[in-house]
């Protein structure tokens, strides 16, 4: 089974997708996308736009954070709150990542 | 059918109250939660217990696991006739025989409530709607790749054990070859989202996708950081202070680089566009860190050159230590 060109989505901050597309790969209501991001929890790149896009770079926290909720049982505020500290995670370990590489490393 | 001892699973008691199994599974979930725990069997663990959750969470489904008697964890036993009789109906086409099948997928489909589970449970309910177009699942999976790999693009084989399901809806895990096209410009830590290439819909249903957390493979030269790449670059003492012209190996084959004079230790040396290539158009750049090394044993000869230059030299690195006021306290 080989990938189309077509089907390969980059999970990254330059590709986009909307809130309905964003709400169906979270297994979440377009309501409650919309919920998350008047919590802050989300952002849309295009916030003065009546149909929001995102950076695609968020559906896996986003994913992580819904099964989290499912098999935690939290709630919406919960669900917000966890996706802020996963960011806030991700955040660090690249920052971290990005320091050992600058870093020269100790040759014998 | 191997017995499963969902209450010690819990660690509660065979008479735990609804309320002391959810404080129970909650307590252990968040310990073993795979996107939280650190514990490499945190997955597999967090399995056992959600699937002895889903069967003691519901009224129906764990007063049939208490008839089963109690047996010993990987026990074989077989459920009673009378168990069949009083709860046979309970399964697609009223199953009375257990054979070849395992208690999770037994519980998954007991009728009555619930979608597919994560923990382990699939199908519950399936009986009632067994016509009705269901998703395939989405697998996330992380991939490990070289670096080499990263840069030109690559085929990888991964395999899963997946939730498949027979014309009446059941379900059991079997394990299964995926190949997956990871195109170049990917980085560690890099998510690609592959549509339709996870779990098979039904009735219509569409397929699930596949979800790919790229990892690169530590590599002996170069450190990654996003699409940059890091590569230390020693230098002796004569060429860092005269200045060289030096090959640096680069993914995409050596080239020279010029190494200005005075050039000190720590400092980065950028070779534009060397990186891995960014998707959508563009690269990373590669960067050279000098480490101005000495020669670990002296020659005569290099000895009488270096005392010589210490000797002549006026250059005072340290003049700023001795200079500086102490701290007023």
């Amino acid at each position: 089974m080989q990938a189309e060109p077509r089907d390969v989505l980059w999970l990254n901050q330059t590709e986009t997708i909307s809130i309905t597309e964003l709400a169906g790969l979270a297994g979440l209501t377009e309501a409650e996308v919309r919920e998350l991001v008047d919590y802050g929890a989300l952002s849309p790149a295009n916030p003065d736009d009546g149909q929001w896009i995102f950076s695609a770079n968020c559906v896996v926290t986003l994913r992580r954070a819904c099964r989290l909720r499912t098999d935690l049982e939290l709630d919406l505020h919960a669900l917000a709150l966890t996706l802020k500290l996963i960011e806030q995670i991700d955040g660090l370990q690249s920052e971290v990542a990005q320091l050992r590489a600058q870093q020269p490393q100790h040759h014998d | 059918m191997k017995f499963k001892d969902y209450y010690s699973i819990l660690g509660v008691e065979r008479s735990a109250s609804e309320a002391d199994i959810k404080k129970a599974y909650r307590k252990l979930a968040r310990k073993y939660h795979p996107d939280v725990s650190k514990d490499p069997k945190g997955e597999e663990k967090f399995k056992e217990v959600a699937e002895a959750y889903q069967t003691l969470s519901d009224a129906e489904k764990r007063a049939a696991y208490d008839r089963l008697g109690s047996h010993r964890s990987g026990e074989d036993f077989q459920p009673s006739p009378d168990w069949g009789r009083d709860f046979g109906g309970k399964f697609k086409d009223g199953q009375a025989s257990f054979d070849d099948i395992d208690l999770s997928d037994l519980f998954a489909h007991f009728g009555g409530g619930g979608g597919r589970g994560r923990g382990g449970g699939m199908g519950a309910g399936q009986h009632t709607r067994a016509r009705m177009p269901i998703p395939g699942e989405d697998f996330e999976v992380t991939a490990k790749i070289s670096l080499e790999e990263a840069y030109r693009g690559t085929q990888v084989t991964l395999n899963l054990s997946v939730p498949e399901y027979d014309e009446h809806g059941r379900g059991r895990h079997a394990a299964r070859t995926f190949e997956a096209r990871i195109p170049k410009g990917a980085t560690d830590g890099q998510r690609l989202r592959l549509r339709g290439q996870g779990g098979k819909g039904q009735h219509g249903g569409r397929d699930g996708d596949l979800y790919l957390n790229i990892r690169l493979h530590p590599h002996a030269l170069y450190r990654v950081d996003g699409h940059d790449l890091y590569l230390d670059l020693p230098l002796p003492p004569w060429e860092a202070a005269l200045g060289a012209t030096v090959e640096v190996p680069t993914l995409a084959g050596a080239v020279h680089l010029k190494v200005a004079p005075a050039t000190n230790s720590g400092q980065r040396l950028r070779l534009a566009k060397r990186g891995l290539p960014i998707p959508g158009g563009g690269e990373g750049d590669l960067f050279a860190i000098v480490q101005i090394v000495v020669p670990p044993a002296l020659s005569e000869r290099e000895r009488a050159l270096f005392k010589e230059l210490a000797e002549s030299s006026t250059f005072q690195p340290r003049s700023h230590l001795t200079k500086a006021e102490p701290h007023a306290s």
